[in-house]
């Protein structure tokens, strides 16, 4: 089939067309930043080859690993998952309440839903080694402190996760029990929750990952778990039992993470 | 004794008039076909009896129980009477049959979720859910999962949850609608021998006219939101049926003060 070549009318659009006004603004202010930054960094040829120098010293000192006290980073690192499953536990458990009243259609009030939101936002919106440095004030230094902001970021992640899922769900169910005259709370049991199953497993499932890696670095601010005896370790200056702990590290988050990829295979 | 009352019912969408001024009584055990074609207000005029939708105006009493006024308790228990029978069928697809059908009496007691969830049911419950899904000759599925379903067995399960309520009114909105005919015939034959079983009031809406003559007692037909004709099965002539599917029939055709293309003026709708 051969095509006729025909000028081309008027309301072809454009090759190119030019950014908005608006696109151009953000263009510019996103390069004046950039070249702020850059500048304040004061990124100097001088302070470059320092920097490498040290990092190679502190590779030096590194190599070999000082396994040593492996007993401690072991119980540590044991700490370090324990932190992290039972936060991420209480975490999920208590994001399904959350997220019923955050969802449009199982909340019992859109004043509650607002809040709810808002709440769950906030504790999104804070980084967790803030909420860590927050209940290390409130409950002191160790374990307990790095447990509840887990909690709260977990929550802040999985509910908003778990409410966008529960919106998703068809009406029909939940309104041909309604009109059996069955009660709201046994209809958002009985016809959505179980709907939005599948999808909680594997947000679930991503909060566990997201749990010990955030476990790891929990510590260094002094909420308990691996990541006290690694900060003790670099500001002591025995870069080989850093790194001993580093590779432990490695180990245990690469392992959790095959070992939830074939979970998710199994499950999903 | 009538069953299901309506008086100058008018129903708003914001400023479109969907029922206008619907008066209809229906008798205990009777069986009525509501006809119309897509558009004129039939599914807006069910979801109003069991209180799905508040009308502006109007009243509906079903056994003599206003629905328009109740509210909380009042209302379900009058929706505990009322069996709903849905285009969609709206089984839970992740659960399987026994436990949908089990959901039926889930309005029935105040244990609520607690009495109808498989594991925690008391056996009566469970054996009754059995009874039910044997009468609609899907107790070899009890185990599935709705989802793997067609949607002709999907819709007699759903007719065994509504068995489950043991209502005395069964509304049933296009219940064959979304289903080839040869299923639609099987689940109106079986709706209607259910309901004959039980003495059941039926209304029940339909698009397709040779179903409702086979299975109505009354036909009442609808056209833009009002009821145009009112009649025996029997006395029913063709030429008043086909008028239904003719001219203006939606609610929100042009001449009716709504400018969507391609509807209503003139437009003749097929009776599918
Ligand atoms: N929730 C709603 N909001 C606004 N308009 C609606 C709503 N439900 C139905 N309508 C309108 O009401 C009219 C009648 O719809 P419906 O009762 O579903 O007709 P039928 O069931 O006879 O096909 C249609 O024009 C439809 O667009
Ligand atoms: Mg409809």
């Amino acid at each position: 089939m051969s095509v006729e070549h025909k000028p081309l009318s008027a309301s072809t659009p454009a090759r190119f067309t030019s950014p908005s006004w608006f696109a151009w603004f953000v263009i510019l202010a996103f390069v004046f930043l950039f070249a702020q930054g850059f500048s304040s960094a004061e990124i100097s040829w001088d302070r470059l080859v320092k920097g490498a120098r040290n990092l190679t010293t502190f590779i030096g000192q590194a190599i070999p690993p000082d396994w040593s006290n492996m007993d401690v980073i072991a119980n540590a690192m044991l700490e370090t998952l324990y932190m992290a499953i039972v936060g991420v536990a209480l975490g999920i458990i208590l994001s399904v309440p959350f997220a019923l009243l955050a969802s449009s259609n199982t909340s019992p009030h859109p004043i509650v839903r607002a809040v709810t939101r808002f709440l769950i936002a906030t504790m999104r919106t804070i980084p967790d080694l803030i909420w860590a440095l927050i209940f290390v004030v409130a409950v002191g230094l160790g374990p307990l402190a790095g447990i509840l902001a887990i909690i709260l970021d977990t929550i802040g992640f999985a509910a908003r996760f778990f409410s966008e899922r529960i919106e998703e769900v068809r009406p029909g169910p939940a309104n041909a029990l309604t009109a059996s005259g069955a009660g709201r709370v046994s209809v958002i049991m009985g016809a959505i929750l179980p709907e939005t199953l599948a999808s909680m497993s594997a947000t679930s499932l991503y909060s566990v990952e997201k749990a010990i890696r955030s476990a790891v670095t929990l510590g260094l601010v002094g909420a308990g778990g691996i990541g006290v005896e690694l900060s003790t370790a670099m500001r002591l200056f025995q870069f080989d039992k850093a790194l001993a702990i580093i590779l432990v590290i490695l180990v245990v988050v690469i392992g959790f993470e095959q070992l939830s990829s074939v979970i998710r295979k199994r499950v999903i | 004794m009538s069953s299901i009352k309506i008086s100058g019912l008018n129903k708003y969408y914001g400023a479109l008039h969907v029922l206008r001024s619907l008066d209809l009584t229906i008798g205990a055990g009777e069986g009525v076909v509501l006809l119309g074609a897509n558009g004129c207000g039939k599914s807006t005029l069910m979801k109003c009896l069991n209180g799905l939708e508040r009308p502006q105006s109007g009243t509906i009493s079903i056994d003599d129980k206003d629905v328009t006024s109740a509210k909380g308790k009042q209302l379900r228990s009058i929706r505990r009477d009322v069996g709903v029978v849905f285009q969609q069928f709206n089984l839970v697809e992740n659960l399987s049959v026994f436990q949908n059908v089990l959901y039926g009496a889930m309005g029935q007691r105040p244990g609520g979720l607690l009495t109808v969830w498989n594991s925690l049911a008391p056996n009566t419950t469970r054996e009754k859910a059995m009874h039910c899904l044997e009468r609609v000759r899907m107790a070899d599925k009890a185990g599935y999962r709705c989802r793997d379903l067609s949607g002709g067995q999907q819709q007699r399960v759903a007719i065994a949850r509504m068995l489950m309520q043991n209502p005395k009114v069964i509304l049933a909105d296009e219940p064959v609608a979304s289903l080839d005919p040869k299923a639609g015939r099987e689940v109106m034959d079986l709706l209607w021998e259910v309901v004959t079983e039980h003495k059941m009031t039926v209304f029940c809406s339909l698009h397709q006219l040779d179903l409702a003559k086979n299975y109505a007692d009354r036909i009442v037909g609808m056209k833009a939101g009002r009821i145009v004709l009112d009649t025996q099965q029997v006395n029913a002539d063709n030429e008043s049926l086909a008028e239904l599917y003719q001219g203006d029939t939606r609610v929100d055709s042009a001449s009716n003060g709504y400018g969507l293309p391609g509807v209503g003026t003139g437009m003749q709708e097929e009776p599918a």
